[in-house]
């Protein structure tokens, strides 16, 4: 059936499976966004601990996910991976750099003679968690505004700023995509934190964190939002392929594709309702509302930027270098091909879920770090 | 496009691949062979419950945790580099090159980050069981994702299951499977991960003959080193039966990097090995001068290893440089005429597309076709530019073997004396035992040293120039970010070797 899916289908797919994966990957910023509690929400090193080992266990998923983020974008969408991250090089790099920094925090953090300390390996994982999120948000808000470049007949980029991508950062809506992003992973890392430890003291400060956080998250989000709604957006001519600016663009996008405002308004209901029952009522499940509010919200995101013939990549200085889901794809026989690879996502889903529910079924404790594992924790 | 080209970027950007791809591999192949090490360890102890098998499998965990946080954070900068810093190759080849990195992700690194977790904090969370089911899920995850970058690797040394498509100017997948079992990439996973388990058992036998010298944990050190040895000898029989065949498929495939691997400039039949020997730097393509200051031959032997036949013709750099018409061997020379007429014939194509002269579109594409297979010469601009560095692809080879050939004797012995056992007694062959560490890291690196420069100057053997494959980005910018991954990885590296250094000093829990 796969081997039969016209060039436009597979390729539609793929910005679905791509959006799936970089939603889930907004998802398991709670690992980023715990990070940023270090400093402030624990008191004395046996919290931190509970909160270094309760996000070490997850680490690696959210890092395996970005590169596999990545990896989908390279083999589905190629001329995309190409021109960003060989024209938006720093902010890229920066990226990239805070992740390099976060892999040997978990491990090198407490153990003896680790050379930098435990506190510099916790400012790394500050970094991470705040500078990592802030540019990744930064570089999907040029999704909707658009950046600086060109590409030439054989499609080479040529960046038309000397910052190379982090001119994205000063511009006020991707600056607040950013910083929702940084405020909504510090909500969701507050109630993972929650849910998975058991210390009454710290959880309690978690919630109080979850609460300031998602305050602190809102105006961004408002901006965000009522941006989108009134903004001009990178229109595709269906016909003729040809990128125009159109008032309002995001707008037509919500409701001539309903299923996007559908996954947006159903994604920040979950969000709150997470939110509340953390706060108000005591819960330790919000994280859950929370976790797939944030994928709806996501998808509802990607779909506005890449679906309803419009540019998703798109250039602000040459419209007509501006990548849409049918222009930057791989070919049609790729594309069928890893849509097969792709029917294996389920089943790693499926282990992932699996070995997630055994190893979390009993929430940690102080106790378990003191252990006769205590060497292998971090 | 050509006339832009800025050479000093250019060798930046390699400059910066290479550093990133060496850090890299200090920690890949010891993750390779020591997680199946761990889980051989865990399985006995699984079998025989006895605890000490336990703590021994904990204490060589600990050493794999540490080296494996390290191999996960030089990894990262590796696929997304070819996007930053090589993206006219990631945009020309992202059909092909793109799909087995995506694989690679869903297939192996979810397997790997999502047991690890289970391997070091299971041990009270899940049934014996189920942790010793996630410590060798950990071992194939790490494997798995080796194949499927040395899939991608080994597409790069010889492209194959592909076309070229004129309308985008780029190469297209035609042929998933032939991609997947290309002699290359297959020669390219099997050499490399037995190369990788070789030197997780160096590193297993080494560190526990330091303890033997020192007379520390004894009993772990023995049983380590008879689990670790036998896997090292029978990863070393397999490492050079690869070697074998990946010289095999050099040969056949590269023979511009075989010829460099033994500084042989003109060919002949029955050629000799050179066994070892010192460059003549001065040498060039073309000239009378001898390419050896001094070496030692075996002869017959090139031959031999090339095409499984003593007395074959072994083409030689002038041969692939000048043409051979003897040997009916085309040169590089020719080849670039070929290649200047197709990259013309790309641009007629092209610009008949654009202006609606289909008749004059269609005559430019069946004109092209006679040329395709020399496209990438097109853009080289004289013919000994097709020659890769020889001196660095010689020496690389000759380390890498001749290091690689002490290793399997220095395990016999080992592996001899502790069945013996008498081993702590000689003391001199402990003392080597923990040489070999260092020197397994050695050859290790030698092996990508001479994969990697010996494809040079091609990113894509034979069809895209490192000089094409870049992005457009200033020599400032790579140089920069070239010190940046310097600096933090070189600052890593002390830590983890401080760490590691300090967690061997402390060895495993005692009871």
């Amino acid at each position: 059936m796969i081997g039969n899916l016209d060039y436009s289908t597979l390729q539609q797919i793929w910005w679905i499976i791509a959006s799936l994966v970089g939603s889930l990957f907004l998802f398991l910023t709670f690992v980023q966004g715990g990070q940023t509690l270090l400093f402030t929400v624990p008191r004395g090193d046996e919290e931190k601990a509970l909160i270094i080992n309760s996000l070490g266990r997850k680490w690696e998923l959210t890092f395996t996910t970005l590169v596999l983020f990545g990896g989908a974008l390279f083999a589905a969408f190629p001329k995309f991976y190409a021109t960003s991250f060989g024209g938006a090089y720093w902010v890229w790099m920066l990226i990239l750099f805070t992740f390099v920094i976060q892999a040997v925090s978990y491990e090198y953090r407490k153990k003896p003679w680790n050379f930098l300390g435990a506190t510099t390996y916790e400012a790394f994982l500050f970094a991470n968690g705040s500078i990592g999120i802030l540019l990744i948000g930064a570089a999907v808000g040029t999704f909707f505004t658009g950046s600086s470049f060109s590409l030439n007949d054989l499609n080479q980029v040529t960046w038309q700023t000397p910052y190379r991508g982090l001119e994205a950062a000063r511009n006020f809506f991707n600056l607040s995509l950013g910083l929702f992003l940084v405020f909504n992973a510090r909500v969701l890392g507050a109630m993972y934190l929650i849910n998975n430890i058991d210390h009454k003291a710290l959880t309690d400060r978690c919630r109080k964190s979850a609460w300031k956080s998602f305050l602190w998250s809102l105006p961004f989000l408002l901006y965000v939002l009522v941006n989108l709604l009134f903004m001009q957006g990178y229109a595709r001519n269906p016909e003729t392929g040809e990128i125009f600016l159109q008032s309002g663009k995001y707008l037509q996008n919500l409701f001539g594709c309903p299923i996007t405002l559908v996954l947006l308004l159903l994604g920040l209901l979950f969000v709150i309702y997470g939110v509340a029952i953390t706060c108000f009522r005591g819960r330790n499940n919000g994280i859950w509302f929370g976790g797939i509010g944030t994928v709806l919200v996501g998808l509802a995101v990607f779909f506005l930027a890449g679906f309803n013939n419009t540019a998703f990549y798109p250039s602000s200085y040459d419209l007509q270098s501006s990548l849409t889901i049918y222009n930057a794809s791989s070919s049609h026989y790729t594309l069928t091909a890893m849509t097969y690879v792709a029917l294996a996502v389920p089943f790693v889903l499926a282990y992932i879920a699996y070995v997630w529910w055994q190893m979390d079924s009993r929430r940690l404790t102080i106790d378990e770090l003191q252990s006769e594992n205590a060497e292998e924790m971090y | 496009m050509v006339e832009q080209i800025d050479l000093t970027q250019v060798n930046w950007a390699r400059a910066q691949f290479a550093l990133t791809a060496m850090y890299h591999w200090i920690f890949v192949p010891l993750t390779l062979g020591l997680s199946f090490l761990v889980a051989f360890f865990e399985s006995i102890y699984v079998r025989t419950g006895n605890e000490e098998w336990k703590r021994l499998t904990k204490f060589w965990m600990t050493l794999f945790g540490i080296n494996f946080a390290i191999g996960v954070a030089t990894g990262i900068i590796l696929e997304f580099q070819f996007g930053t810093n090589w993206s006219n190759y990631s945009w020309m080849v992202g059909d092909i090159f793109g799909a087995p990195l995506a694989v690679e992700g869903i297939f192996a690194f979810f397997l790997e980050a999502t047991f690890f977790a289970v391997m070091f904090f299971g041990w009270n969370r899940v049934s014996k069981g189920f942790h010793l089911f996630s410590t060798w899920m950990v071992a194939f995850g790490s494997n798995l994702s080796a194949l499927w970058i040395l899939v991608a690797n080994g597409w790069m040394q010889f492209p194959t299951g592909m076309k070229f498509n004129l309308d985008t100017a780029r190469f297209e997948m035609q042929n998933f499977w032939e991609v997947l079992f290309s002699p290359v990439a297959i020669s390219k996973f099997t050499h490399a991960t037995s190369s990788g388990f070789l030197l997780a058992s160096l590193f297993v036998v080494g560190i526990s003959c330091w303890y033997l010298l020192n007379e520390r944990h004894q009993t772990m050190a023995k049983r380590s080193i008879i689990v670790a040895a036998v896997f090292g000898l029978l990863s070393a029989t397999y490492v050079i039966f690869t070697g074998d065949e990946a010289a095999y498929t050099v040969a056949q495939k590269q023979p511009m990097k075989l010829a460099a691997m033994e500084g042989l400039y003109v060919g002949q039949e029955s050629a000799p090995l050179v066994a070892a020997g010192l460059i003549n730097s001065a040498k060039l393509p073309g000239d009378n001068m001898d390419p050896f200051a001094l070496e030692v031959k075996i002869p017959g032997l090139l031959s031999l290893l090339a095409n499984r036949d003593p007395g074959s013709f072994v083409p030689g750099i002038n041969d692939l440089v000048f043409g051979n018409q003897e040997q009916r061997v085309i040169g590089a020379a020719e080849r670039i005429e070929k290649g200047k007429i197709a990259l013309e014939l790309l641009r007629t194509y092209k610009d008949a597309r654009k202006s609606g002269d289909q008749a004059g579109a269609e005559a430019a594409q069946q004109a092209f076709a006679g040329y395709k297979d020399h496209l990438g010469y097109g853009y080289l601009n004289s013919p000994s530019e097709a020659v890769p560095p020889v001196g660095l692809t010689f020496y690389a080879f000759h380390i890498m073997v001749i290091t690689g050939s002490i290793f399997p004797l220095v395990l016999l012995l080992i592996l001899y004396f502790q069945i013996k056992g008498n081993l702590a007694s000689h003391r001199w062959l402990l003392y080597l035992g923990i040489l070999c560490v260092p020197l397994g890291y050695v050859s290790s690196q030698a092996g990508w040293v001479l994969a990697e420069v010996g494809r040079q100057p091609w990113a894509i053997y034979g069809l895209l120039p490192v000089t094409v494959a870049n992005s457009n980005l200033t020599t400032g910018a790579v140089l920069t970010t070239f010190m940046i991954f310097l600096a933090i990885f070189t600052l890593l590296l002390v830590a983890e070797i401080s760490i590691m250094a300090k967690q061997i000093n402390i060895g495993p829990e005692e009871n």
